[in-house]
């Protein structure tokens, strides 16, 4: 069954139309990839059963020519997002057991349009980490290896997302993306992963971390199945009041459009101390990649890049302090009964939160504090704005902003654990536009002197998620990555 | 004018301020759909969003901002046509969220103005400071359960109007004629049911002394009054208490205080020191309000007469005293019912029925002017009779009593009991005549010079007519009668 894990999520699409194959033949495959796998701990639940049925519905729906464009496609889907009547948990102990009643926005479309629902994966206990090692299940593990065999982390949060996805656990995974949640374990992964626009995508349903930053978006192995994914996710939604009313263009249309004329921004702020130099030397190569293409590179700067990652880490833990206060033991989820109510609130918290997640409470209560308002949150939002200028103004002279993902290839699990802030510096080249609000893909490009994935990050204008797909599509042309990790369902090595 | 109050030390001008919440009449919550209804079965009326669940999202329902705008135009407010929901976050256990949604640095009405006037017929203009929309919290009940406490989350989420006053009243008959006329004009513009009862207007009352013309002294807030009364005492105990600890030579600590309904009192719930930090910051999940200006402009064309410039119209164009004016135009119902009973009739006359005879009525039976048996037609129809002399005033009052027990019309109960005026001159000359000839000696002793007998032959004549003679006729034929 190797043959069908191999097939893309548009080749799936085809196969099931012809009837090659049937749903349930697809989803019986990764159920079993799902198993194979389970030492990558990328899954918290895999929900069989749930996927059987949902396969044999759509293989009812393709006999009867209603195919949607998602139709019979198994799709991961972050333990952030709730599902009815499947636990969904953000990866938190004080969300233990907690079966929501009602679907996601982004889930139901989803489903709306055909997909198969394979289960709930692992990420960082409330989106907050970058190796997804806050999980309360425990670090899920990237399934490619150096040739010294040591586990690396999967990036973050969206870890099991990226993981499934690359080791056809999952032929397409749902992700959140905070501050590169998406983008980075894409990179570490060797898979693509887009956040679009902030509004594009409803965020009802999805368990909050920072509102203004949060962003649902698709995982997948091509750029084209990325596309495919991201078309039935969008929405406008009444039930978000930041959800954006902006329709959304045919994204396959964008696929071959090429970058032919395109100008190309290339920003030189995007360079910092401990970059692996094969990230560097993969910039440039893609750079050269674009300008074969037609494209016309420009030298652009966006000078307050250097401020992004701290007023993140102030604005991030601020509003995670106030949307984290929900989980207070009083309604569901976890609860330590004490003798009062504050020693119920205290100890229910201390005992349902991990640390990191405790750290950002920490954080945002003091970056809210009377005294201290003034001096983080309003500073960091005065940051936020000229960032956004910043990109503003770069985007009257270029169409599309290249960048790399991330400054260094993936690390071995536990190495930052006791080190924040060097696990912080994993955002520094996605957070500006989570800040600013824009849409930014991650496309496997290359892999480093120890064989791992690298990531190329392309920036867009608002709403312009298109322009990323056609240039994400010639750095995937361009680059024909074709490699393939160690740890991999039906794999040989 | 002098409110001052006598300390033993001298006097002391009361200053007061005044956040009342009144409760947005809207059918659904602020941010979600559930309903509003009062006295449902508790936890009936709680969405996904008013319980917090993970990954609700808060959606304004526009109704609510419709209703802050019409009472800010009832205010004579200015409206902020941008406007920032921030949240406000504590922990407590009806609070579900963690935080209440409000709205801190940028509300949706600024500075307005509110008129008084008070019994002495003087004009108080009662500066409003600004009007925000805000989340009511829900309701923890301690008294169920010996060692738990319940929670209720049906007012989770009910839009809230928090009106903040300058701190212009001087008096606790100022503030409290403030309340009054706020939850009236609320209720004409029908943004609130001023039903303090139910909880849907409350107020923090904010209160300091000072000797007059100083500076403000230290105030204290007491919190949450939910009737006329209690805001009186808890002004009363405040400035008492207050002038006494100064007069000691001791000082006032800015505090939140609790009001003792049972006792009157007040006592002091935490201090300065102790106030929350309530880390407010704009709330990411919604957007900044805004509002078009045509739908303001759409709001305040549709805005029904506000009661202070029925009162002016009252006293200006129909000549009635400040007092009726006032008593008329408290409730919207009562002064579409005068506009709708006088309408053609004598108004002057008419607001002294409805004031004298129908709210007596009303208040003797316990009734209520919507549900009496008095229509407004049917009022100015006895008022219609009394004007062209069909019944007199007198024999009117019982007509009144008649058309209040049984709900016919003036002119039925005329009819039906024969009451109607007599004002024939033959009829009447001839009961003259008939008391004339009927009281010879009495005529002889008038005649005599005894003038103060005048009055025994008009009530003989009115005895013999069963009051329906016209009075006036009877006085001037039997003047010309006995004189002649």
């Amino acid at each position: 069954m190797s043959d069908i894990l191999s097939m893309t999520a548009v080749e799936a699409r085809a196969a099931l139309d012809k009837k090659t194959i049937s749903a349930v033949e697809l989803a019986t495959a990764y159920i079993a990839a799902a198993e194979e796998t389970s030492s990558l701990n990328n899954y918290v639940a895999v929900t069989a059963d749930h996927a059987l049925s949902m396969a044999a519905q759509s293989d009812k729906r393709i006999a009867a020519g209603e195919a949607g464009i998602l139709e019979g496609i198994p799709v991961g889907v972050k333990d952030l997002f709730c599902t009815a009547g499947v636990a969904s948990t953000a990866c938190s102990r004080i969300l233990q057991g907690f079966i929501p009643p009602y679907e996601s926005t982004v889930t139901a479309n989803l489903w709306q349009a055909g997909g198969v629902m394979l289960g709930k994966l692992n990420c960082d206990e409330f989106a907050m980490g970058s190796g997804n090692e806050t999980s309360a299940y425990g670090p899920a593990i990237n399934p490619w290896q150096a040739g010294d065999g040591v586990d690396l982390v999967p990036g973050g949060s969206s870890g099991g997302s990226a993981s499934a996805v690359a080791a056809r656990a999952a032929l397409m995974a749902t992700g959140t993306d905070t501050g590169g949640s998406i983008r980075q374990p894409a990179a570490f992964c060797g898979v693509v992963g887009l956040k679009p626009t902030y509004g594009r995508c409803s965020r009802w349903g999805i368990v909050a971390f920072a509102s203004s930053l949060d962003q649902a978006g698709p995982f997948s192995r091509t750029v084209a199945d990325n596309a495919l994914m991201m078309q039935a996710m969008a929405s406008h939604d009444p039930k978000d009041s930041t959800s954006a009313d902006e329709p959304m263009p045919d994204l396959s249309a964008a696929l071959d459009a090429g970058v032919k004329g395109m100008r190309v921004g290339v920003p030189r702020e995007y360079v910092m101390d401990g970059m692996d130099p094969d990230v560097v030397a993969l910039w440039q190569t893609g750079q050269a990649w674009l300008r074969d293409a037609g494209a016309e590179l420009v030298d652009i700067s966006l000078p307050h890049t250097k401020y992004a990652l701290p007023a993140y880490y102030i604005i991030a833990p601020a509003e995670a302090s106030s949307n984290l206060a929900r989980y207070d033991g009083v309604r569901y989820g976890l609860r330590v009964e004490a003798d009062s109510l504050d020693d119920m609130y205290g100890e229910t918290r201390a005992a349902g939160f991990g640390e990191e997640v405790q750290r950002r409470i920490m954080i945002g209560t003091y970056v809210l504090s009377a005294g201290y308002y003034d001096a983080y949150y309003l500073k960091a939002q005065r940051v936020r704005r000229l960032i956004k200028d910043d990109f503003d103004t770069a985007f009257q002279s270029v169409d599309a902003i290249l960048t790399p993902a991330t400054p260094t290839a993936a690390f071995p699990v536990g190495r930052t654990v006791d080190d924040p802030v060097t696990n912080y510096l994993n955002d520094v080249f996605t957070v500006p536009a989570n800040l600013a609000g824009l849409p930014g893909i991650s496309v496997p490009a290359g892999l480093n002197a120890d064989g791992l994935p690298l990531g190329l990050q392309v920036l867009g204008r608002p709403f312009d998620e298109a322009t990323l797909y056609s240039v994400g599509r010639v750095i995937e042309d361009a680059a024909g990555f074709s490699a393939t990790p160690t740890r991999r369902a039906g794999g040989t090595s | 004018m002098s409110d001052f109050v006598e300390g033993r030390t001298g006097q002391w001008e009361v200053v007061i301020g005044l956040e009342v919440h009144a409760q947005v009449s809207s059918n659904a919550k602020l941010f979600s759909g559930a309903s509003t209804d009062f006295g449902a079965e508790p936890n009936a009326n709680v969405s996904l969003v008013d319980a917090a669940m993970p990954g609700m999202l808060p959606v304004i329902n526009r109704e609510c901002v419709r209703q802050a705008v019409r009472t800010g135009l009832g205010l004579h407010a200015e409206i902020n046509l941008v406007s920032v929901f921030d949240r406000k976050n504590y922990f407590y256990a009806d609070l579900p969220q963690g935080y209440q949604i409000s709205q801190f640095k940028q509300p949706i009405v600024g500075e307005g103005t509110l008129r008084l006037d008070m019994p002495d017929g003087s004009v108080r203009e009662i500066g409003i400071e600004r009007l925000h929309l805000e989340q009511d919290a829900g309701k923890s009940m301690h008294d169920q359960h010996p060692s738990k406490s319940y929670i209720d989350l049906n007012r989770t989420g009910v839009a809230l109007m928090e009106i903040v006053s300058k701190p212009d009243m001087r008096s606790a008959a100022e503030a409290a004629a403030y309340v009054k006329k706020l939850r009236s004009i609320l209720r004409y513009l029908g943004t609130c049911d001023g039903n303090m009862e139910e909880g849907s207007m409350r107020a923090d009352v904010n209160v300091s002394v000072r000797r007059p013309g100083e500076e403000f002294g230290t105030r204290t807030e007491t919190k949450n009054l939910n009737s006329m009364r209690f805001i009186q005492q808890a002004i009363d105990y405040e400035v008492a208490r207050q002038i006494e600890i100064i007069e000691d030579g001791g000082q006032i600590d800015q505090e939140t205080r609790l009001f003792d309904t049972g006792a009157g009192t007040t006592r002091a719930m935490r201090s300065k020191e102790d106030a929350h930090d309530y880390r407010y910051f704009p709330d990411p999940d919604l957007l900044p309000l805004v509002i078009p200006q045509d739908e303001v402009d759409e709001l305040k064309a549709a805005l029904p007469e506000l009661p202070d410039a029925i009162r002016d119209r009252l006293t200006n164009d129909y000549g009635l005293s400040a007092y009726d004016a006032a008593v008329i135009t408290e409730e919207r119902e009562t002064a579409a019912f005068y506009e709708a009973a006088s309408t053609g009739r004598d108004r002057k006359l008419v607001a002294n029925w409805m004031t004298v005879e129908l709210f007596g009525a009303l208040n003797k039976s316990g009734q209520t002017l919507a549900d009496c048996n008095i229509s407004p037609v049917a009022l100015g129809g006895l008022v219609g009779l009394i004007e062209d002399g069909t019944i007199s005033g007198k024999i009117a009052k019982d007509v009144f009593a008649d058309m209040f027990e049984s709900g016919k019309d003036a002119a039925t109960v005329v009819e039906e009991k024969g009451l109607k005026q007599v004002s024939d001159s033959g009829a009447i000359e001839a009961m003259i005549d008939e008391v004339i000839a009927g009281n010879a000696d009495k005529v002889a002793e008038y005649r005599g010079g005894k003038d103060k007998l005048f009055g025994f032959f008009v009530g003989q004549v009115m005895k013999a007519s069963k009051g329906q003679a016209n009075p006036g006729m009877v006085n001037q034929m039997l003047r010309a009668k006995l004189d002649g």
